[in-house]
């Protein structure tokens, strides 16, 4: 045994010299190191809004998704620029006027306007912009429709399209940039928006720092000098920072999580503006038969998934429709469909499919809310014998094969609104369209649709709109379920935060608290 | 030397054919990298003009010639889901957590491991021997994402000194950064003490018994020459190799457990780009982490040589 | 029966994992066919309930019974790990026997494919694999048996070896018994007790792999419990509802404790 103990000894020594070694060397490099960081770099002191998802391009002509948009919207602006209402207002054009027939724009360009470089912005910037963003989007862009591009005079911008269009006006947020810094758009863009960019760090956080040559800055007042988006992939860590104050905001929270936060925050409550549902593949055997669409309509308990996922404070939808743009909604909708497993099965017994039939529904793995969403369906389903297998897919599996292949039967998914132009909503189910992802096909529809964009008239517009998602509700398009409810949290350190119907996280109209 | 040069072509050949591989998978399996990036509202003209953009629309041949090529220059490409990064950039600033980890794991692993295999070789059979035993084998038995998933309740929620997600880059704060990481190194090497004690364990028990031991007593060396001349170095190689593939598998990204404490590491990098369909970034990544596993493989087999020549024959 | 038991020369270590393996066993069978509550039903007024008298486990955040979903989980993470144990395992027997009896260049090529295959990253692999395959229980199966295989066909091959030349198989071959026949008449059933323990061993790392897998997402898809799967679900309630966690990971531990506690019990029966 001895033997044993002087080999224990020595071995110890040898291992702990050995640890203590790497320790030592450890501690140098961790003076040297802060050092080094205090000089150069500082943790951020100012307001710090969390993002669950990346922003990965600073380039606002290949922004991609709703947070990348969010958070851009503070540094570009289009000639006109979207509203808390949903409307649009000029930026920077400070008027424009559309002819009776609505195939001419005519923007004046604001006076004193000025990039974050302290250009001022001239009308060959708007060209260049406009002409930049329709060569990056192809044919399919909606600027596609603009057939001239004039500059009168050193003021003016005057659009001329090849068809009339009440609606183009919102189109027209799409940024504006400087021409003269064409080779550097896609790494250090300058707008005309309340806050520069300061620094990208991918995957980590953007940095945002006042402009304060702000066309709009008098009327802004003392908004916040500086920003940080941090990006956090996970949204429980996120919640957790948010609480231990590493955060001072943070979108798309739980109505538990909601629950656990005390005084120091304030909550505001908005919906996502998303058309949450459970999308069919209308070309799938079952579904081609609309009272088989229907039956899944009355199957549904949109407010068990309401209560479950979102505490009962969502908009309840049974179309496609944005509920809090009144404009454009169709409220009677909403009665269409009632919780009803009877009248489901009977539907179901009509169309021939009194057993039940096999329903696969494909998520983007990536999004909890929706495989959630897709467990509860599962469970809802079986009481009228549909028999669901979930297959959880990859985003960009979900992108090709699902989106662009159509090569599905169900899916869960939310249809933000990307554009205040209701054409570009509805376009979804119009049987030719290209982006017409469940392949609906409804003649009264399609004729509906292209009234729609044929008139300029207002009252026109809302009556054939507010027809076709009433056709949408109908038919069973799809089960539309829900706009589900969207909970902010802000520090109380700070005011003001307003949300936005469309993707806009505008940092301008926070400020510090008093 | 022979073995050498051998084992080493073995290596080459291994990390090319692994290449070849990872790129022939990710140029089969669905989902597009221009699609991924450019999402739901893109053109078809768009996604076109970026797929040409990145290459994709050449054969595949083609564009594993010119991969190589250029990572044989040591270029790896640029990511395409960050515009603005080349993937040298992106693994440069992802490397040093992983490898802070495998550092932190690998000291907290030979301090207590160490110790406790020896303590248990010392008194084996005796109470203290049965208790490590018993101890060890219980938190072998606990996966690692589960350690971590309680570490975090209980650090986090009960005691409050951990706080989920806070994790501090390396160039804002060392300090903060090595105090984030205490916890994931932990778990990452709770399971894996309990296989060194028990290796160690058996290591030293049958060595201190083998018949040179004994001929070197009765040669009439002194017991701290054959202790150290002998049974140590002896001891001590199972063990080291076990150690280097433990470090292997860390240093090779800890997917699950940077997945439990949101570690910008490589493991979270190489889910990601996966996912987006960032292909010079998988590539390189997957390239990276076969080749700590390949090298340390081979450095291992090395040591094991020059300690133990008669390995080669086995 | 009894006598069977008794003739088992118990120990401490074989006592205890019979046990606890014993019990969870018992549990799972009991829930392939009966559990308390269902396990898919989904009430709104359940959420998130702490452990009580009614839910010895609590429930989960579809108001759904804890231990009834860990009672069916159970059975589907056997069933993924003995299914993947057993590719592995026979696979690897063929691959390694024949390798390593008739040696030469396909030795050569399948072991580098060997080398490749165990320094790619095991979770890199599946990926890929689930990336072809698509996701669910039976790919997984396939996936993770798949990378099972060169560890056993590793063990097998050496253990092949080193019967190649021993008398027995010599004495076997000059009286003019096939290769298949001696490889497997003669050879294999010597390397019966090495690929008992390497198959113990690898039980508990593919129930490991399935719950990381499933963790990961990757795995066995919902509705259907898995107790990885329930695991990364619950994680993000750790705050809120820690039971929901820690339940379906205690249960995980005590199945791997069982198993390893038995192949040491049986290790040392043997040594005695």
């Amino acid at each position: 045994m001895k033997k044993v103990s002087k080999v224990l000894l020595g071995v110890t020594v040898l291992m702990l010299s050995a640890a203590l070694c790497a320790c030592g060397g450890g501690k140098k490099n961790e003076s040297s190191e802060t050092a080094n960081s205090s000089s150069t770099e500082t943790t951020h002191e100012g307001f710090i809004f969390g993002m669950t998802q990346e922003v990965t391009s600073v380039d606002p002509h290949m922004d991609t998704d709703a947070a990348t948009r969010g958070v851009l919207f503070n540094v570009f602006e289009g000639l006109v620029k979207a509203t808390p209402e949903g409307d649009v207002k000029p930026a920077v054009a400070s008027e424009y006027t559309v002819s009776d027939d609505a195939t001419v724009y005519t923007f004046t360009v604001r006076d004193g306007i000025t990039f974050h470089d302290g250009n001022a912005v001239t009308p060959e910037d708007i060209k260049y912009s406009l002409e930049r963003s329709a060569e990056i989007d192809g044919e399919s862009s909606a600027l596609s429709a603009i057939s001239d591009i004039a500059i009168p005079d050193d003021k003016t911008v005057v659009l001329t399209l090849s068809a009339p269009d009440s609606e183009f006006i919102y189109n027209l947020t799409i940024a504006i940039l400087e021409q003269a810094n064409d080779a550097n758009q896609g790494t250090a863009p300058v707008g005309t928006g309340p806050f520069a960019i300061k620094e990208l760090k991918e995957g980590q956080y953007l940095d945002l720092v006042k402009y304060d040559g702000y066309w709009d800055a008098a009327a802004l007042g003392d908004y916040i000098p500086s920003a940080r988006f941090k990006f956090i992939s996970d949204a429980q860590t996120a919640f957790m920072e948010l609480k231990g104050g590493s955060i001072d905001a943070l979108q798309y929270l739980t109505s538990d999580q909601i629950n656990t936060l005390g005084d120091e925050y304030n909550v505001v409550e908005a919906t996502m503006m998303l058309v949450h549902g459970l999308f069919l593949n209308n070309q799938y055997e079952p579904l081609q038969d609309a009272r088989v669409r229907q039956a899944l309509n009355y199957a549904i308990d949109r407010d068990q998934i309401n209560e479950m996922m979102f505490g009962g404070k969502s908009q309840l939808i049974q179309t496609h429709g944005y509920p809090t743009i009144t404009a454009w909604y169709n409220a009677d909708t909403e009665s269409t469909y009632t919780h009803d497993v009877d009248k489901a099965k009977e539907l179901l017994a009509e169309a021939g499919y009194e057993g039940g039939f096999d329903l696969e529904i494909t998520v983007p793995s990536s999004y909890t809310q929706h495989v959630q969403t897709a467990e509860i369906i599962a469970d809802q389903f079986s009481q009228i014998g549909v028999n669901v297998t979930l297959n959880q897919v990859e985003w960009s599996s979900w992108l090709e094969d699902v989106y662009r292949g159509r090569n599905y039967q169900a899916t869960v998914i939310g249809f933000d609104i990307s554009s205040l132009s209701p054409a570009t909503w509805y376009k979804r189910y119009y049987s030719t369209s290209s982006n017409d992802m469940t392949n609906f096909s409804n003649a009264d529809y399609d004729a509906a649709y292209e009234a729609a964009l044929a008139t300029i008239d207002h009252e026109e517009k809302h009556s054939l709109y507010g027809q076709m998602q009433q056709i949408l509700a109908e038919q069973g398009a799809s089960v539309f379920i829900e706009d589900p409810a969207d909970f902010i949290a802000i520090n109380s350190k700070y005011t003001g935060y307003t949300t936005y119907p469309v993707s806009a996280i505008d940092l301008s109209l926070v400020k510090v608290a008093q | 030397m022979k073995y050498f040069v051998k084992k080493f072509i073995a290596l080459i050949i291994t990390l090319l054919v692994i290449s070849l591989l990872t790129f022939t998978a990710f140029s089969v399996i669905p989902g597009d990298a221009a699609i991924s990036k450019l999402g739901v509202e893109a053109s078809p003209e768009a996604i076109a003009k970026l797929q040409a953009e990145y290459g994709l629309d050449k054969p595949l041949p083609v564009r594993y010639a010119n991969w190589l090529g250029d990572a044989l220059h040591g270029d790896f490409g640029q990511s395409y889901r960050y515009d603005r990064m080349t993937v040298a950039q992106l693994l440069g600033s992802r490397l040093p957590v992983t490898i802070l980890l495998a550092v932190m794991s690998f000291i907290i692993i030979v301090v207590i491991a160490v110790p406790l295999g020896m303590l248990s070789a010392r008194f084996s059979g005796k109470w203290l021997d049965v208790l490590i035993n018993q101890v060890t084998q219980i938190t072998m038995a606990i996966p690692s994402f589960f350690l971590g998933i309680i570490l975090t309740y209980i650090f986090g929620l009960v005691l409050k000194v951990f706080k989920t997600g806070g994790f501090v880059s390396m160039e804002q704060d060392l300090g903060a950064c090595i105090r984030y990481l205490i916890l994931p190194a932990v778990a990452v090497s709770l399971p894996k003490i309990a296989m060194v004690v028990k290796y160690l364990r058996n290591s030293v028990l049958s060595e201190i018994d083998k018949d040179y031991v004994r001929t070197a007593y009765s040669k009439g060396n002194s017991e701290s020459q054959v202790l150290y001349g002998h049974v140590l170095r002896n001891a001590l190689i199972p063990v080291i190799t076990f150690v280097a593939m433990v470090v292997a598998e860390i240093l090779a990204g800890s997917l699950v457990i940077e997945q439990v404490f949101s570690i910008p590491g490589m493991g979270r990098l190489l889910i990601t780009s996966i996912s987006t369909r960032d292909y010079p970034v998988v590539q390189a990544a997957v390239l990276y982490i076969t080749s700590v596993v390949v090298v340390i493989n081979f450095l291992v087999d090395v040591l094991y040589q020059l300690a133990d020549p008669r390995v080669r024959t086995a | 029966m009894r006598r069977f038991l008794s003739k088992i020369p118990w120990n401490y270590n074989l006592l205890i994992g019979g046990i606890i393996t014993g019990v969870i066993l018992l549990f799972t069978v009991i829930g392939q066919f009966w559990t308390p509550y269902s396990i898919t039903n989904m009430n709104s007024m359940l959420k998130n309930k702490a452990p009580s008298i009614m839910h010895i486990m609590g429930t989960d955040n579809f108001g759904r019974d804890v231990f009834s979903r860990i009672m069916n989980g159970c059975g589907t993470t056997f069933f993924v790990a003995i299914c993947t144990v057993l590719i592995g395992c026979l696979c690897g027997i063929i691959i390694g026997a024949l390798t390593g009896y008739f040696g030469g260049l396909l030795d050569e090529v399948i072991m580098r494919v060997n080398d490749v295959m165990l320094s790619f990253p095991s979770v890199l692999l599946v990926l890929i694999f689930i990336s072809f395959l698509g996701k669910g229980k039976y790919k997984i199966i396939w996936a993770l048996g798949v990378m099972f295989i060169p560890s056993f066909a590793r063990i097998v091959r050496s253990e092949v070896i080193r019967y190649k030349n021993q008398e027995f198989v010599k004495s076997a071959q000059v009286m003019g018994a096939g290769s298949f026949r001696i490889i497997f008449i003669h050879i294999l059933p010597n390397t019966a007790v090495s690929m008992l323990t390497a198959a113990a061993i690898g039980f508990n790392n593919a129930v490991l792999a399935e719950a990381s897998m499933s963790y990961l997402g990757l795995g066995v898809q919902p509705p259907e419990p898995s107790l990885g799967r329930m695991l990364s679900e619950a994680q993000a309630y750790i705050f809120t509802a820690p039971w929901y966690a820690i339940s379906p990971g205690i249960v995980i531990v005590l199945i791997i404790l069982g198993f390893s506690m038995i192949s040491e019990g049986l290790r040392e029966m043997g040594t005695k």
